[in-house]
């Protein structure tokens, strides 16, 4: 088998922007898929990854268009197909896992139905054949009674399981090559260990070939045999798994690693204030109607914790764990319904309207997606200088040379002041909604997975940014995030947080080799290694996932 | 580069219009014009019995013709301008203004508040447009300030139900949630993040609501109720003159193409805002 798969060459995508420029987004890309073997996109956002492995099937989204090139997949040239012939093409030579199962899945029908219809569409078996096949791709990706989920509607199982239902859906029509688009970026990551294991076996067995599409390289080192480095449509590297996480020769390569690398947080030495910043006692909180003083959906259970002044704290835990809940019942959006906020030792009312303008001003909240998080209608410097003039009084010339120093302090240049926030990056939108929590000089600044939004380079500047602040600012940080090496590089402490309980408090340099409950050592044993052998290597007990995951 | 010296014109601003848009901004602006200068520019007076015919033609002297008493129908035509886009402007703002600020506090206060305020509207909304017109004007008698007032509150729900669901969805977003943590008041929430990202499609509403105003309005007219002799809406041209139409009168023709001209370049304007407008919030 000398001859590839799959071969991509000189591949140039164009789209056309909204005011009618043309733009390149895949400026010459050229690679090869071995039969059998799987090949790894990754990048950052914006680097055409996707556009790439769409490409593949001869598909460009809507406003984009393949302009030069050649595709080549087994003995089709897809370039110049028509689209037809390609779709005649899909499902059987090649298939596709898209980043979001549930809206993959059409609520309203059954899965089998759902998972089958590849079968129907190219007649390629009849009915009970197909069903027959797809009950036994469900047992080999390990989904829980296989002879009877595909009778279950997409609302009734997982998210871990719908992921793998519908690599199920791309596997039945026994392609040759299938794409796998960010399949578990939106996981869990003890929900995404399943799935990756599932992939790895089915993977072997068929020998079929992959191109998987991350921004992840532990998880693409699990399951790729070559890795392809993309950055603004172009190829920086391209290199065997091993030798691209153990020898990269590009400095884009080596600085995706370097960030992936914790950094050991150093914590300030300060001579240590008396009373701690933030102490939260037996607090509970939660949704729905109050009857008899008691929300119908409760989902914070008896939090407690105390913040040294300066000190950061993270909470860490998966999806429905109550982390957010959390900083908002902190915040007074949601009103705790039971016990005590201290605020630098003084007690802080449960509901925002009670709470003086000062308590408010010393506690601010950042939110995760910065695109929500600013008014799109207002101009930069209209969204930092409401805090100035709310809280501090500011008018007139005052506030814009403070609007300027804002912005300055989150390394962003004073003209960006005019702009709005759609005319700004996903990183820079960030540190704007940081800034405005500055604006307010706050003493506590509640971060909301702040940076799981942003891509790997970038989060690790904006972390740098948060330290660097704290230093000359003596904040204090609650970093709430499902991801630990975040966590260990910016926190002291670190709160495992289950079903609205706090299972154990550590701290955060030792995390793995203290966490003494079963589920820390459940959670921070699922983080995926850059190591290629890491999850063959690893050992985890069925029972105490059962038991945890909620499945 | 002459950067200095670019003209900062609606083009270059990012307020550049299609050519549907222009035709109708062109049209709204002209009837505009004659409303404003209308008493002017009337070749006779609007009441005057100028033609010894009655259902007259075309002709250089009355370019319209003349209606069903031998008055000029262009003088009238000009006349009855006024109270059309006047009674349906001020009706328009009105709802729009008076739904908007309802739908927007229900939204963010929510509750008992919304769900009361919600269903009596619903209800409201439930009574037939033109018949509540009738009952209303059949009761309290047909004036200026009546008819204003009818028109505004049979279109206010519909506003309302547009708005509220617009306020819900911005009210849900972070930076609501950020200016609320913050302590902001109700009408800084209200007023300056929340209506803003509502406006484009709260703009796109109003035009649509202005066309059923006058359409409503000319109905009403039509039947007798709207403005009363001797002045007269387009509406009330029509029915004036109706009987006309079987003598194949202009008379009966011209008023109609006013109404049409005026509507449909509503709807050609608001369907081709700027993107600018029409997409603030994306």
């Amino acid at each position: 088998m000398d001859q590839p798969l799959v071969s991509v060459r000189d591949l140039k995508i164009g789209a056309k922007t909204d005011s009618g420029r043309e733009v390149e987004i895949i400026k010459g890309v050229s690679f090869d898929i071995a039969p059998g073997e799987i090949v790894a996109l990754i990048g950052e956002s914006g680097s055409g990854k996707t556009t790439i492995a769409l490409s593949l099937m001869g598909h460009a989204r809507p406003g984009c268009a393949i302009h030069g090139g050649t595709i080549r997949v087994g003995r089709h040239e897809v370039t110049a197909m028509s689209e037809r012939q390609r779709a005649a093409m899909r499902g059987t030579e090649l298939s596709y896992v898209p980043q979001s199962a549930a809206a993959a899945f059409n609520p309203a029908k059954r899965i089998m139905d759902q998972v089958v219809e590849i079968t129907a569409i190219h007649k390629l078996m009849p009915r009970e054949q197909a069903e027959a096949k797809a009950r036994a791709l469900f047992r080999a990706l390990a989904l829980p009674d296989p002879d009877t989920i595909g009778h279950r509607y997409p609302h009734q199982v997982s998210g871990g399981q719908l992921q793998r239902l519908s690599a199920a859906m791309a596997l039945i029509g026994d392609p040759a090559l299938v794409i796998f688009d960010e399949p578990t970026t939106a996981l869990d990551v003890t929900t995404q260990i399943e799935v990756l294991r599932a992939f790895r076996s089915v993977m072997d067995k068929g020998a079929m070939a992959g191109v998987y599409v991350s921004h992840d390289l532990a998880v693409v080192a699990q399951i790729a045999d070559r890795i392809v480095v993309l950055k603004n449509g172009m190829v920086q590297e391209e290199g065997a798994t091993e030798q691209i996480l153990h020898a990269p020769k590009h400095p884009y390569t080596r600085q995706l690693l370097d960030a992936f690398e914790p950094v050991p947080h150093v914590p300030l030495d300060r001579p240590q204030a008396p009373e701690p910043i933030l102490t939260v006692q037996d607090l509970c909180a939660g949704y729905g109607v109050m009857r008899d003083g008691v929300p119908a959906a409760k989902i914070l259970h008896d939090v407690s914790f105390r913040l040294e002044r300066g000190r950061n704290l993270g909470v860490i835990g998966e999806s429905g764990s109550g982390k957010s809940t959390l900083a908002r019942a902190i915040a007074g959006i949601l009103p705790a319904y039971r016990g005590n906020l201290l605020l630098d030792g003084k007690e802080l009312a449960p509901l925002l309207q009670q709470r003086s303008k000062d308590e408010l001003r010393r506690v601010q909240i950042v939110f995760q997606l910065a695109d929500t998080a600013l008014n799109p209608a207002q101009s930069i410097e209209t969204i930092l200088a409401r805090p100035l003039a709310f809280y501090h009084g500011m008018t007139g010339a005052a506030r814009k040379a403070r609007v300027i120093e804002l912005l300055d302090m989150v390394r962003l240049p004073g003209h960006l002041r005019h702009r709005l926030p759609s005319e700004l990056s996903g990183g820079q939108k960030q540190r704007v909604n940081l800034a405005r929590a500055l604006a307010a000089e706050p003493e506590l600044i509640l971060c909301d997975e702040i940076t799981s939004a942003l891509d790997t380079v970038v989060a690790a500047a904006i972390l740098d940014l948060l330290k660097e602040l704290q230093r000359d600012l003596n904040l204090s940080y609650m970093f709430i995030s499902h991801d630990l090496s975040t966590v260990e590089a910016i926190c002291d402490e670190v709160l495992v947080m289950l079903k609205g309980r706090v299972v154990e408090a550590l701290p955060a340099a030792r995390m793995s080799t203290d966490a003494a409950h079963p589920y820390s050592r459940l959670l921070i044993g699922s983080i995926p290694q850059l190591d290629t052998g890491w999850l063959k290597g690893l050992e985890q007990d069925p029972a105490l996932i059962a038991q945890f995951a909620g499945r | 580069m002459s950067l200095a010296l670019r003209l900062p014109t609606p083009a270059r601003l990012g307020y550049s219009f299609n050519w549907a848009g222009r035709i109708g901004l062109a049209v709204i602006l002209f009837w505009a014009a004659i409303a404003i200068i209308g008493p002017w520019i009337a070749p006779y007076p609007p009441g005057d019995m100028v033609d010894f015919d009655y259902f007259g033609p075309m002709s250089s002297q009355f370019w319209m013709g003349s209606d069903y008493l031998g008055r000029d129908i262009l003088s009238r035509i000009i006349m009855g301008t006024r109270y059309t886009t006047g009674i349906a402007l001020a009706a328009v703002i009105l709802a729009c203004a008076g739904g908007v600020l309802l739908g927007m506090i229900a939204a963010v206060v929510g509750g008992w508040f919304d769900t009361l305020l919600s269903r009596f509207l619903d209800a409201f909304n439930g009574i037939p447009h033109l018949l509540f017109g009738l009952v209303v004007v059949a009761a309290v008698g047909s004036s200026i300030p009546i008819l204003i007032v009818t028109l505004a509150a049979m279109y206010l729900p519909g506003s309302y139900r547009f708005a509220r669901a617009l306020a819900v969805n911005v009210n849900t977003m972070d930076f609501v949630t950020v200016a609320r943590a913050r302590g902001e008041g109700f009408g800084h929430i209200i007023l300056r993040e929340i209506f803003p990202n509502i406006l484009g499609p709260v703009l796109a509403d109003l035009g649509l609501r202005f066309v059923f105003i006058v359409l409503v309005l000319s109905g009403l007219s039509f039947l007798g109720l709207g403005v009363q002799p001797p002045n007269a809406d387009w509406g009330a041209l029509v029915r004036e003159n109706i009987e006309g139409l079987s003598l194949g009168a202009p008379a009966v023709i011209f008023p109609s193409i006013a109404i049409a001209s005026l509507t449909i370049s509503v709807n050609m304007f608001i369907d081709n805002l700027p993107t600018r407008i029409r997409d603030r919030s994306e």
